[in-house]
């Protein structure tokens, strides 16, 4: 496939600009670039959801103009989606075959079908997943493999891959990448795009960087490293990734001791002071995600102690009534004692998306805007106005809702959330997963500058590099159970990925929480 | 200024101008001069007021994310106990109350249900409407209750060729209780939290609003004013009727959707669901002056029940993909 000078704009705004670009047979090409920079709108372009304005694309010298995503199909361009597209209730087989049933006058022919799905899964290496079971019952990584054997199915000799590891936890992102090895071997090409430059540089063959809507770079990514990707992608170096606030550890602000939810975590204790920013690592399931929700009452509750030192109640004591009565009104009491916490789902739980970013932002604290029981609207339209440019938000105003926003900026209201509320206590769940560099080096900056006003931070990440870039003590989770918090300059990233992964650490004392 | 618009003007301008188009295209069919009148448009606003009270609390609910399905029996449960009390008491002030009552005790159940057996709303609502029902009918020994007259039968009565403000009580009661239903949902905490626990009920529960509670409050407080209905069809009828507004709860839900309320919940307004009530009752009234058979209008009205949406969701996917 080619791609000659292909331009795009919505309205006034020039979303691409004389892009060309080619992908060869039995290659993957790693299309890297910020959020905003074009990639979008590009994947669109490539698979018939819109069309350009300019330019031309060839696959095989035949020009290729799909009409519909369902044009480009037949034409052999698939898309994978970062929203998986398959219908959870019927089987995977159903699903592979599905909009193309080989029919013989109306009748399935089962057998056929059998023998074409089968086929399929067994190009990607995964002819062990059973063609009867029905999706919603697969792993989100076996669901993506399926969506792939879709793809193939339909006789696809160029994937788009959009985020495709965005929900899998590392031992799936293997399978797929093996999966993407056996393809290209059998010569189809793969268009990756992704937030995780490490994958990229693993799975890539070559990248083409965009930037604006311009594609500022491409070369073979055995010559390139991630700090020159970096560059390219933000335009700038990397030393600003991690801007350093100096801040300064203070009083005990939180302690939680023996912690134990219905399954995870499992007895766990941790005490955090102000102006520090504690972060834990381990892999996913590690019931990291599991610990900060339980703290903020989000997550049952089996036994232990939350509380703030301020105010020396136990916040960690539940009853089934008060579940069935004032259901939120276990996490309106961690708000009222300081307590903030960013979802790592950020879009079905984090923010109401349909709703303004005033809104979002305003949730927890609307006392300010409110005089004798009465809600004054304008008066949180100026304040909110003032926040999104602290913030550092692009958008048109606070009452554009939360969905128009790209992930960054919708990331920023998520954590604007608990600057807003003035939380002591600011509780992050891989608080910049999937969002683009300028948005984390913008985070980073408002979690350091958090830290220097003596606010204390929590932080659960996957993302090595940030753990180490951002956090002034670290510990790591394995099945439920906290290793030691030691100052970040103690450990190395291989020790945090052994700690994460061992099965029986000698090596690194289990304490359920020593202090460091 | 647009700050203190809560509602966004682009949506209710759709409203009216559904409106206009429904006008419109009477004029064209040449319905007679009389549909256009002062007097016509106060019946069709009187032939409004039961459906428009009921949608303001079905516009709480929906704007919530939740549906009630139980208002159609609850209207015919509220008007019997309000002829049951007044006939034993004969004092407006136990049976309006009463009524009322009825209606936000029937209301609460219906949260309690939602919120502590966790049954999604649609089920947990229709079975209060067999409930409800049954109970009407078993107060009311499976026939209507007739009361001695009362003021109520008044309150649908106007004056024809009066001057223009010259509404009859009940339209008035359904403008001050949508006033009140509007300042609640825009000017109130407890609107803001609507709105949040609507578009997304784990956001709203992640900040601490208190979603139980509020929801029972929600359907409480849509029964209450589902009783006001059933108290204002009593004195419409000047008796209880277990058997009466059958089926009134999809025009209800239907004038809250037309009005712009998404049935996902988080979005609806006050004035829209008015608009959306009366352009029921305008339909009937052209349908009616047409000289079309009852059937024929509920065809019109289904249809355009259909488009309404269609037009709205046509004007929502524009507006997400700006």
């Amino acid at each position: 496939m080619s791609i000659r000078g292909v331009s795009k704009s919505f309205g006034s705004t020039q979303a691409l600009e004389s892009i060309s670009l080619d992908l060869y047979p039995g290659e993957a090409l790693a299309l890297v670039g910020e959020n905003g920079a074009g990639k979008s709108t590009l994947l669109k372009i490539l698979s018939g959801a819109h069309t350009a304005d300019q330019g031309e694309l060839t696959i095989d010298g035949e020009p290729y103009l799909p009409s519909s995503p369902m044009r480009a199909r037949e034409l052999g361009v698939a898309m994978i989606y970062q929203e998986l597209s398959l219908a959870p209730h019927l089987t995977v087989l159903e699903n592979i075959l599905l909009g193309r049933d080989s029919t013989l006058f109306g009748i399935l022919k089962r057998s056929d079908e059998k023998k074409i799905a089968a086929r399929a899964l067994e190009r990607i290496g995964q002819p062990h997943i059973d063609l009867n079971t029905q999706v919603r019952r697969l792993t989100p990584a076996e669901r993506q493999l399926v969506e792939i054997a879709r793809a193939l199915a339909g006789e696809a000799r160029i994937l788009i891959m959009d985020e495709p590891t965005s929900s899998l936890t590392a031992l799936d992102t293997r399978n797929l990448f093996k999966a993407i090895r056996d393809l290209k071997e059998q010569g189809v090409s793969i268009l990756y795009v992704s937030h995780f430059l490490e994958e990229v540089m693993e799975i890539g063959d070559r990248a083409v960087i965009l930037r604006d809507g311009r594609s500022v770079a491409e070369g073979n990514l055995n010559e390139l490293t991630i700090p020159e990707i970096i560059h390219h992608m933000i335009g700038r170096d990397i030393d600003e990734f991690f801007p350093k606030v100096p801040h300064q550890p203070g009083e005990t602000i939180l302690r939680v001791e023996n912690l134990e939810g219905l399954r995870l975590p499992r007895g766990v204790s941790l005490e955090v002071r102000r102006g520090e920013i504690i972060g834990i690592g381990g892999l996913v399931g590690a019931g990291r995600s599991e610990f900060l929700r339980t703290i903020f009452g989000l997550d049952p509750l089996k036994k232990g102690l939350v509380q703030v030192v301020k105010s020396k109640e136990n916040l960690a004591h539940s009853s089934p009534l008060s579940a069935l009565w004032v259901d939120g009104g276990e996490i309106r009491k961690r708000w009222q004692a300081g307590l903030g916490f960013v979802s790592e789902d950020r879009k079905n739980e984090g923010l109401a998306t349909s709703l303004s970013i005033g809104e979002n932002l305003s949730l927890t604290r609307l006392k300010p805007y409110t005089q004798r029981g009465i809600f004054l609207p304008w008066k949180r339209y100026q304040a909110c106005s003032e926040w999104i440019r602290k913030l550092g938000i692009v958008c048109r105003s606070p009452d554009q809702p939360v969905r128009a926003l790209s992930g960054g900026n919708q990331q920023k209201v998520a954590f604007g959330r608990l600057l807003h509320h003035d939380a002591d206590l600011l509780l992050l769940d891989e608080p910049t997963r999937g969002i683009d560099v300028a948005s984390k080096a913008h985070l980073y900056r408002l979690i350091g500058e958090a830290a220097a006003q003596g606010k204390a931070v929590v932080m659960v990440s996957s993302y090595l590099p940030e753990l180490f870039g951002v956090c002034d003590r670290l510990a790591v989770m394995r099945k439920g159970i906290l290793s030691e918090l030691r100052p970040v300059p103690e450990w190395t990233e291989e020790q945090v990925m052994r700690f994460a992964v061992a099965d029986n650490s000698t090596e690194i004392r289990i304490s359920g929480g020593a202090l460091g | 200024m647009k700050a203190l618009l809560r509602w966004n003007p682009t949506l209710i301008l759709g409203q009216f101008a559904g409106l206009a188009i429904i006008y419109l295209i009477f004029f064209l069919l040449g319905v007679p001069a009389s549909f256009f009148s002062m007097d016509n448009t106060k019946l069709v606003l009187v032939q409004t007021v039961i459906v428009g009270v009921g949608a303001l609390g079905m516009t709480l609910i929906i704007i919530g994310g939740g549906i009630d399905l139980s208002v159609g029996s609850i209207i015919a449960l509220s008007s019997v106990t309000t002829a049951l009390s007044y006939k034993a008491t004969e004092s407006l002030l136990v049976a309006v109350p009463v009524g009322i009552l009825t209606g936000a005790l029937s209301g609460f159940m219906n949260g309690l249900m939602v919120v502590t057996l966790r049954i999604v709303p649609f089920i947990a609502t229709l079975g209060t409407l067999g409930i409800a029902r049954g109970i009407a009918k078993i107060a009311a020994g499976e026939r209507t209750v007739n009361p001695p007259d009362s003021l109520l039968s008044g309150l649908m009565q106007f004056d024809r060729g009066g001057p223009f403000y010259s509404f009859p009580p009940a339209v008035w009661i359904m403008f001050l209780l949508a006033l009140g239903v509007s300042f609640l949902l825009n000017y109130t905490v407890f609107g803001r939290y609507t709105f949040a626990l609507g578009s997304n009920e784990s956001t709203a529960r992640l900040c601490g609003v208190p979603v139980a509670l509020l929801k029972v409050s929600l359907y409480a407080l849509c029964g209450a004013l589902t009783g006001v209905s059933g108290v204002l069809i009593f004195g419409q009828l000047t008796l209880g009727d277990p058997t009466v507004a059958v089926g009134k709860e999809l025009d209800i839900i239907a004038a809250a959707v037309i009005g712009g309320g998404s049935l996902a919940g988080g979005e609806g307004s006050v004035l829209g669901s008015l608009i959306g009530a009366f352009i029921m009752s305008l339909l009937r009234s052209g349908c009616l002056k047409m000289e079309w058979p009852n059937p024929v209008q509920e065809i019109v009205i289904g249809i355009i029940i259909i488009f309404a949406v269609a037009i709205d969701q046509l004007r929502h996917r524009r507006a997400s993909s700006e």
